[in-house]
């Protein structure tokens, strides 16, 4: 397996859109620490473009990648290979690509200014956050045919993650206020990984006074061992699900 | 050598290909012509495992190919459009297709490789390739590993005419060891002196399958692009159509 994932990391490790991606995540994260003279301050401020920015690009270019590369994937299919194993490799280069040039672009900059708690949870929780989202657009990618379509949907897929998540967890909320719904909240919080990346985060940097009782419950929940675990174990299951779902698929489609 | 035995695809309300048995040997040349969309294409990505048929079955050297991956290291192929990573260069593509193979250095057929002079462009990432060299790149993968079956879709489109006459006098070499070399191709004067064998597809059924001097014989002409012409206007009056 990995003597495909060697070949296609070095191909997009070559990439401009990845250069320029690391290098603009550089530029934003040293900008961002040198305005802010508390390293806690600064991870918060680079924490809402990241989660914003990160999910973009990984989808985005994945899925541009993917079906850019459907004639080799052919190629490949018509080598004695296994299909999974050539779904795979391509899941492990893009994820491996996506995630190093954000461990170089916002990895260093962490290091230099912000070598917290704080800044090693964003670190890590940025790069899960990248295989999540490379891992939905391979699902996106292998289930549309039209390049034109599949782009399509992982936009709209981004923007349900980044937005229109948050605006219907937000209408659930206000419908809702009589009851106690805070321990529910928690579980619907599960279901997008950009907000537990940010619960994650928030709590690291003793934020959660600021969100009031929901905060609390979030602090009892996420802070204990147990519950950075769960957590963890999610955003995990966030990878893996639907890159099983695509592979499996791929092994059945006609190319 | 490959054996398929009713096999129909349908993509959607489509029928790609309707009900089509065949049998190909090996030694044998075999040139698969028809119009555009008639199921060629398809039907080589069948016998390659890309795509999975609604029913029937190919058998491998006698083996039902299934969902089987290992018989492919018997097969080697061309595609009609050959694309590859952009930032790749060749030696890369090579290299891969090397380490995917497994085969001894010695044992590589080389001969295509140095006849396109490929070494001179090894560093040449893809991305920045004519779609000729992309193609030369591409038969040379398909004849690198001494595959027993050739699969060669559209091979000379977008060759220069030097590189189509080596790519010819590679393909006659290779039929002349035993090889079985399957080729479509729009260009029927380039396939005289290769083939010996004719299917021509229509509607995803072959028409007929028989070989090229017979073809020949029954049509009264000398070369394949005049009989096939002869046998379509047949067909044509036959429905009642003229011509």
């Amino acid at each position: 397996m990995n003597k495909i994932v060697k070949y296609v990391i070095a191909d997009l490790l070559r990439s401009r859109t990845v250069m320029v991606y690391a290098a603009a995540l550089l530029v934003l994260s040293l900008s961002v620490f040198s305005i802010e003279d508390n390293a806690d301050k600064g991870v918060v401020s680079l924490l809402n473009i990241i989660l914003f920015v990160v999910p973009l690009v990984s989808i985005i270019f994945s899925t541009v990648y993917l079906y850019n590369s459907a004639e080799f994937i052919e190629l490949l299919v018509s080598q004695p290979l296994k299909r999974r194993t050539i779904w795979l490799s391509i899941f492990t280069g893009l994820a491996g690509a996506v995630a190093l040039a954000f461990l170089i672009g916002v990895g260093i900059p962490v290091i230099l200014y912000a070598f917290t708690p704080s800044g090693i949870i964003l670190l890590l929780c940025g790069m899960l956050l990248s295989v999540v989202f490379v891992s939905v657009a391979l699902w996106a990618a292998v289930r549309i045919r039209d390049k034109a379509k599949g782009i399509g949907l992982s936009i709209l897929l981004w923007l349900y993650f980044a937005l229109l998540f948050d605006a219907l967890v937000l209408f659930i909320l206000f419908q809702f206020a009589d009851y106690p719904i805070e321990k529910g909240m928690v579980a619907v919080s599960m279901l997008n990984p950009i907000d537990i990346s940010r619960i994650l985060i928030l709590l690291q940097v003793d934020l959660s006074a600021m969100m009031g009782y929901t905060g609390a419950i979030f602090r009892n929940f996420f802070g204990t061992g147990w519950g950075m675990a769960i957590t963890t174990l999610v955003l995990l299951l966030w990878v893996v699900v639907p890159a099983w779902f695509s592979t499996r698929f791929f092994e059945r489609r006609d190319l | 050598m490959i054996t398929i035995q009713h096999l129909s695809k349908r993509f959607g309300k489509l029928q790609v290909l309707d009900d089509v048995s065949l049998t190909l040997l090996g030694g044998e040349c075999v040139a698969l012509i028809g119009p555009n969309g008639s199921g060629k294409t398809t039907l080589i990505k069948a016998i390659l495992g890309m795509v999975v048929p609604q029913s029937g079955t190919i058998f491998f050297k006698g083996n039902p190919i299934g969902r089987q991956w290992e018989y492919r290291r018997d097969i080697g192929y061309m595609p009609q459009i050959g694309r590859y990573p952009e930032n790749m260069t060749i030696g890369q593509v090579l290299d891969m297709m090397r380490d995917i193979r497994k085969m001894p250095e010695a044992a590589l057929d080389k001969e295509l490789f140095d006849m396109f002079e490929l070494h001179n462009m090894l560093d040449k990432r893809m991305g920045t390739l004519s779609g000729g060299t992309r193609q030369k790149v591409s038969a040379c993968l398909a004849f690198m590993f001494e595959p027993e079956v050739l699969v060669l879709d559209e091979p000379t489109a977008g060759l220069d005419p030097v590189a189509t006459e080596l790519l010819k006098d590679k393909i006659l070499t290779e039929r002349s060891k035993d090889k079985l070399i399957v080729i479509t191709s729009h260009v029927l004067s380039d396939l005289d002196d290769l083939v010996t064998q004719v299917i021509y597809m229509q509607d995803g059924h072959p028409l007929f399958h028989k070989s090229l001097d017979v073809l020949k014989e029954e049509t009264g002409t000398d070369k394949l692009g005049k009989a096939i012409a002869k046998v379509m206007a047949k067909d044509a009056a036959g429905k009642g159509v003229t011509v």
